[in-house]
């Protein structure tokens, strides 16, 4: 597949105040893949997440989100994208299926709820509250709601944090099938193992910069050409695989 | 990929749907629309007034010189009327709103003065209390002159016909006026509140959705919810409590806009609250510092006339003061909304107000 780039940003420029929390970053994102932003907390990932998803205005610097501008194109923009915000909650005293009704009048379109909560396995909490949910199913519900509009992006800010592993990889396949059908997915994570498996290509951001842009598989290649060795030597499983087989890779709620 | 243009009318209707469903499952939503009101009404409909005024009316030929008129300026209970022409005073004693009309006159002849009173059957129970206060004074006057001699004043009494005026039709429109401030006041403060705290909001401005459908749709909702608390109220009041509704179905509607009405200027008040609140624990303090005041001063419980002067004054600049006393007129002497304009312009100059400080401090995120 040719690389078209569906989401290019150049030399973005984001400052609150005196405080410059992005620096100049430019990249682009190909569509069809699963875009990785990594970095530690402050590095300026949500902050480039949210100027991109036109909830922030951005300082200086250039946007192209699907062929249309950030500046003049904010409600084309939302219309194409589905963003998950990090820790947002969603309206009180709702159950579910009237959640994903008012997010269907939000973007305008006739989705029914049940369409909606099958595609991220949740039709039979269709009548419990959100706050009802346990971490894992908080997180698909979120994302159900950032499909109903049929982006051609969606925007997953650290979806996997504080999930157990049968949930965090239950949200892989999940995230998986999702840019099987042709969406393209930018997320942030602090898990490089996530990365690793879940990622086409990965951008490192620190200190309100990009320091590096590539597959998971060549920054690795590239790291081990250079002398690196892991100081233990590496098994052909690890202890969350253990985790995995002595617990049981089925559905869990927890 | 989206055939269809994007609807606004479609997304306030959804948040409008959206925010109805979540006031009718929110507990303190119901409980201060409606049940708050509706016990207050039950207590105070079964105690009667506490604050009593009577109004009297004084004729213009009325003597205001000799004791009996000096006497009766002493009782603390009794509020003499003096600026109104024979006219207005006479509708006004059919009406109720006066108690009764005096006129005492000074004789030539023994007995010196001659009380003529009028008593309104409109509002039998404060006539009664004048006519107390008048047989004691009766009582001291001719006690005072010389034994077996002709009495000072005699006493002349008739009772003009009105409608009665029973205690609910004041406590009512009051306690509707408390509802619809409490639920404009403390939902709106509160949900705009909470939904940018949770980041709700933010979530919101991810989807095409303008900002002003959030806004509308919400209103809505809460007007829909206070409307058909405010006909709950009404209807309850009139069926079991005998409220006055003069015109029927024509005096509830009017009503309803009245509450309307009211419930926008007072969302006002909860949009600026939203803003300034830092977290939810201190839109109650907040909420208190505007709802209070109105509760205690704007004749919800007690008429305005009871007060002294100087708490008149603030009274009479408080919206609610207005809107109660425009939710009497309509009820029970039966005016329509044109007859209620100086209200209306005085709750007009308060939306300005309101709206123009809310659009400075409300916030988004």
């Amino acid at each position: 597949m040719a690389k078209q780039p569906i989401i290019t940003v150049k030399n973005l420029v984001k400052n609150y105040g005196d405080f410059a929390a992005v620096k100049g970053i430019s990249f682009e994102v190909y569509e069809g893949e699963i875009f990785g932003l990594l970095g530690p907390n402050g590095a300026g990932k949500t902050t480039t997440l949210e100027v991109i998803e036109t909830l922030r205005e951005k300082t200086s610097g250039e946007i192209t989100v699907d062929g249309f501008n950030i500046e003049t194109d904010k409600n084309s923009i939302k219309q194409r994208i589905g963003v998950q915000l990090q820790a947002a909650g969603y309206y009180p005293n709702l159950n579910l299926s009237e959640l994903i009704d008012l997010f269907s009048g939000l973007y305008g379109i006739d989705k029914t709820p049940m369409e909606m909560l099958e595609k991220v396995a949740l039709t039979d909490k269709a009548k419990a509250k959100y706050k009802d949910l346990s971490g894992g199913q908080k997180q698909r519900f979120s994302i159900a709601t950032t499909l109903i509009n049929n982006p051609r992006i969606i925007f997953l800010d650290e979806p996997t944090t504080g999930l157990d592993p049968q949930a965090r990889r239950n949200l892989w396949d999940l995230i998986r099938e999702i840019r099987d059908q042709g969406t393209t997915v930018v997320i942030t994570t602090h898990y490089m193992d996530e990365a690793e498996v879940l990622c086409d290509r990965v951008a490192f951001v620190d200190g309100g910069h990009i320091i590096g842009i590539d597959t998971p598989d060549h920054f690795i290649d590239q790291l081990v050409a250079s002398g690196f060795e892991r100081k233990k030597e590496v098994k052909l499983a690890n202890l969350e695989d253990v985790f995995i087989n002595l617990t049981g890779k089925e559905w869990r709620e927890g | 990929m989206n055939p269809k243009p994007y609807s606004n009318t479609k997304a306030t209707l959804a948040i409008a749907k959206a925010s109805f469903r979540s006031i009718l499952r929110s507990p303190s939503a119901v409980v201060f629309t409606l049940a708050f009101p509706l016990i207050f009404i039950v207590v105070f409909a079964n105690i009667g007034g506490g604050g009593v005024k009577v109004d009297v009316g004084v004729a213009k030929t009325c003597d205001t010189i000799g004791p009996v008129y000096q006497a009766l300026k002493h009782v603390n209970v009794v509020n003499f009327i003096r600026d109104q022409s024979e006219e207005d005073m006479k509708n006004n004693l059919s009406k109720g709103t006066i108690d009764a009309i005096i006129d005492i006159k000074k004789n030539a002849a023994r007995p010196a003065y001659t009380v003529n009173v009028q008593y309104t059957k409109a509002s039998g129970e404060k006539g009664n209390i004048l006519r107390s206060v008048l047989s004691n004074i009766y009582y001291n006057i001719n006690n005072g002159a010389q034994v077996n001699s002709p009495p000072q004043a005699e006493i002349r009494e008739t009772t003009v016909s009105g409608r009665e005026y029973k205690y609910i039709d004041f406590i009512l429109p009051g306690q509707l006026g408390f509802s619809i401030l409490s639920s404009g006041v403390f939902g709106t403060a509160f949900v705009f509140l909470s939904l940018r705290l949770t980041l709700v909001i933010k979530r919101f401005f991810a989807t095409p959705v303008k900002r002003s459908s959030i806004v509308l749709g919400e209103a809505i909702a809460r007007i829909a919810f206070s409307l058909l608390g405010a006909l709950f109220i009404i209807l309850v009041g009139h069926y079991l409590f005998g409220f006055t509704l003069v015109h029927g179905v024509v005096t509830v509607l009017n009503m309803l806009v009245l509450s309307a009405m009211g419930l926008i200027i007072f969302m006002g008040f909860g949009f600026i609250i939203s803003g300034i609140a830092k977290n939810e624990s201190t839109v109650p303090p907040l909420s208190n510092i505007i709802t209070m005041p109105q509760f205690l001063l704007s004749g919800t419980f007690f008429s305005v006339s009871a007060f002294p002067k100087w708490l008149q004054y603030i009274s009479n600049a408080l919206p609610l003061t207005h809107l109660n006393n425009a939710m009497r007129k309509v009820a029970f002497e039966g005016a329509g909304l044109g007859d209620v304009t100086h209200q209306l312009l005085i709750l007009l100059i308060w939306f300005v107000i309101v709206y123009a400080v809310a659009v400075k401090t409300f916030k988004w995120e």
